[in-house]
């Protein structure tokens, strides 16, 4: 693919492997089906229709594909979880709400390579039997919206979407679906419910898993955009191949989206695991801002735990058991894990010695405060109390132990709420007091008024 | 009908004149049944596309609206209306005829998107301390321009970023807020 050539200024790093990103920025590039197809488009899709539909999510399962959307969840294994007996329409769900704070990926996908992404989805939906699929995108992507329904109109007349695709008797629909504004609608059940036309309440699982009661209670595969994009490279690949890529466990390539204080921001495509912080921040972003250094990193978008730059980490168990820098760490969903954070939507967010982190704390205490869906009390109440408690460090008048209270506040979220949201809201929170205590404590002063409950009621019903 | 009446209300905003008021139109009826064709399972799922519709052309959601969408549905006003006050992209007054939203979540925070906010509020003629958490909308006197934050676009390598209507733009820094309002002239 060398006589691929990109928009000055915008050639991908040597370091980077382009597989999904590969006409991203590609000069001469545009999202029409012809130039799709004129450079092998839509051929992984009649090779894939040409297999069985169970062979097909046998190569994804060898692949080793990992979800891209943020749990990291095998796709193959979580197409596999549709009961065998349903009698039901099963569906597919495209999720390209993409809304957590530092991640934008799928933004160039829907916009630049609309038919990428539709060749992986009807390659997916015949796999697990859809007939019906969706596009869950977000509503602020108002261009994309218009984008993707003209590609999905281009690949109906041309008959890879609609009836009897490829002559093989196989249908599918594929339709847009705007969201309206609300991060909650890219989890999962969130979505579905937003789908079904109320209000956005993510579903208690068990039992609402949607592989098995998802859209109108019927079998519903959610994947994020990269993933579906994903599973047409297995297919033109092999999953035995694909899984060549990247490390063990580990396999293919994912987007690191990284933003904030570098040199060189941007979007870079690596071979999941083959690459370190160092390198990464380094090479590839070209290190620190002029006269500044780095001081932290959220690895995985605004819910993964941040870490600080002069950590170090102890890993591995019994004989494997080691000490890693932060610097070492490789940039794959198993070792972020293995150092208390996550790989999570891939979105790499770089702080600098001139930031604040209280500061930093509560803008992401904001976020997860409008965000919250209100249907559980302890993330509808102890989000907005987060921010209250951040708030009142930013502004100079907080005690030290409204930084304990803060804490306790995070500690009663995690783990006691219906959807994964209660996590997202706290872990930056424990994170940050657990890293950066002194610094945050230092933001406070004894002599502060400590907030009476009924002041501190006031201000939750009141507003400021 | 009464329980809507208690319940709907939409301020009235200077930016109302930019925008028709809400009549079922050949062209609305049009886009909405095509939409509704697009869920044959269900067609309370057609309630955030029809909202959609309405809103683009009106501006807001208004309750005579609302009624319609009901009707269109076969579902309850309420179902409407908690679907409406639920989602932030959805509005129950008019903006300006120019509406910017301003990410201010982190990445853009920290390339000066507060400051962005400020810069586009002086230019425009918005009292930059009317906006909060309980009126995320703001609405300059002329009706021209309206502001409101929003939460991460998804474009944080080319911060701080805005949208303006259906516009994307990125690299918008503070100093350059005129730059860009000159691009929309009323
Ligand atoms: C609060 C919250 C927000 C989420 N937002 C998104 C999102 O914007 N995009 C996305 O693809 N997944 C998001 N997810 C993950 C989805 O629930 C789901 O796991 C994912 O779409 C599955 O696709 P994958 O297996 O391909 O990653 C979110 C999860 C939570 C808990
Ligand atoms: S955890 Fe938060 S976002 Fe999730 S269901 Fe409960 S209130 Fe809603
Ligand atoms: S923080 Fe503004 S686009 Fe992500």
């Amino acid at each position: 693919m060398s006589d691929i050539k990109y928009l000055p200024g915008k050639e991908p790093h040597p370091r980077e492997h382009r597989l999904i990103f590969k006409n991203i920025d590609r000069e001469g590039w545009d999202p029409s089906i012809d130039t799709y197809t004129a450079d092998g488009g839509y051929e992984q899709l009649k090779k894939a229709m040409a297999m069985e539909p169970g062979d097909i999510t046998t190569e994804v399962k060898k692949s080793g594909l990992r979800g891209r959307g943020g749990a990291g969840f095998p796709t193959g294994v979580k197409w596999g979880f549709i009961p065998p007996k349903n009698t039901k329409p099963v569906y597919l769900i495209c999720n390209c709400d993409e809304s957590e704070p530092g991640t934008f990926k799928d933004r160039y996908i829907v916009h630049q390579d609309p038919h990428q992404l539709i060749e992986g989805m009807v390659i997916s939906a015949f796999a697990v039997g859809a007939h019906t699929a969706f596009i869950y995108m977000r509503e602020e992507f108002p261009e994309a919206a218009i984008t993707m329904e003209k590609a999905i109109e281009e690949a109906r007349e041309k008959g890879y979407v609609g009836k009897n695709i490829l002559g093989t008797g196989f249908d599918l629909e594929i339709w847009v679906h705007r969201g309206a504004a609300a991060y909650i609608c890219g989890e999962e059940t969130g979505l579905i419910e937003s789908l079904e036309g109320k209000r956005p309440y993510p579903r208690i699982k068990p039992p609402y898993f949607p592989a098995a009661l998802g859209l109108y209670m019927a079998p519903t595969i959610v994947n994020n955009v990269e993933s579906l994009c994903h599973v047409k490279h297995v297919i033109e690949m092999g999953g035995e191949e694909y899984a060549k890529l990247g490390v063990d466990r580990n396999t293919g390539t994912r987007i690191l989206c990284v933003s904030g204080d570098v040199q060189k921001p941007g979007y870079y495509e690596i071979e999941v695991g083959k690459m370190t912080m160092r390198e990464l921040l380094n090479e590839v972003c070209g290190g620190p801002l002029e006269g500044r250094s780095f001081k932290a990193v959220i690895p995985g978008g605004s819910s993964s735990k941040i870490l600080r730059c002069d950590e170090t980490f102890q890993i591995g168990r019994g004989e494997d058991a080691k000490d890693l820098s932060f610097w070492d760490i490789q940039l794959d969903f198993d070792t972020l894990a293995a150092c208390g954070s996550m790989a999570g939507s891939g979105g790499v967010i770089v702080l600098d010695d001139t930031r604040k982190m209280s500061w930093v704390l509560n803008n992401i205490n904001h976020f997860y405060a409008h965000e919250s869906c209100g249907q559980c009390t302890p993330c509808r109440e102890g989000s907005t109390w987060m921010k209250k408690i951040s708030d009142r460090i930013v502004e100079g008048k907080a005690t030290p132990e409204d930084i304990t209270t803060l804490e306790e506040v995070a500690y009663q979220i995690d783990g006691k709420t219906v959807c994964a949201f209660g996590e997202a809201s706290s872990w930056p929170v424990e994170a940050i007091i657990s890293k950066f205590r002194d610094e945050l404590t230092a933001d406070t002063n004894e002599n502060n008024e400590r907030l009476s409950k009924e002041q501190l009621q006031r201000e939750m019903f009141l507003g400021k | 009908m009464n329980t809507l009446e208690n319940n709907v209300a939409s301020p009235t905003t200077p930016g109302e004149q930019h925008f028709p008021p809400f009549v079922a139109s050949d062209d609305i009826v049009a886009l909405a049944d095509e939409r509704i064709t697009h869920y044959p399972e269900s067609k309370l799922s057609a309630v955030l596309p029809l909202i959609h519709i309405v809103q683009h052309k009106h501006g807001f959601v208004s309750k005579e609206a609302i009624t319609w969408i009901a009707e269109k549905l076969e579902i309850e006003p309420m179902k409407v209306v908690s679907v409406v006050t639920f989602y932030p992209g959805f509005r129950q007054s008019a903006p300006g005829k120019f509406h910017y939203r301003v990410c201010r979540t982190l990445s853009c925070a920290m390339a000066g998107s507060y400051e962005l906010m400020d810069q586009i509020c002086e230019i425009t003629n918005i009292d930059r301390s009317q906006l909060s958490h309980h009126h995320p909308i703001v609405v300059s006197p002329c009706g021209n321009y309206s502001v409101e934050f929003a939460e991460c676009l998804a474009s944080c390598g080319t911060a701080p970023v805005c949208l303006v209507n259906d516009d994307f733009h990125e690299n918008i820094k503070p100093e350059n807020a005129q730059d860009l309002i000159n691009k929309y002239q009323p």
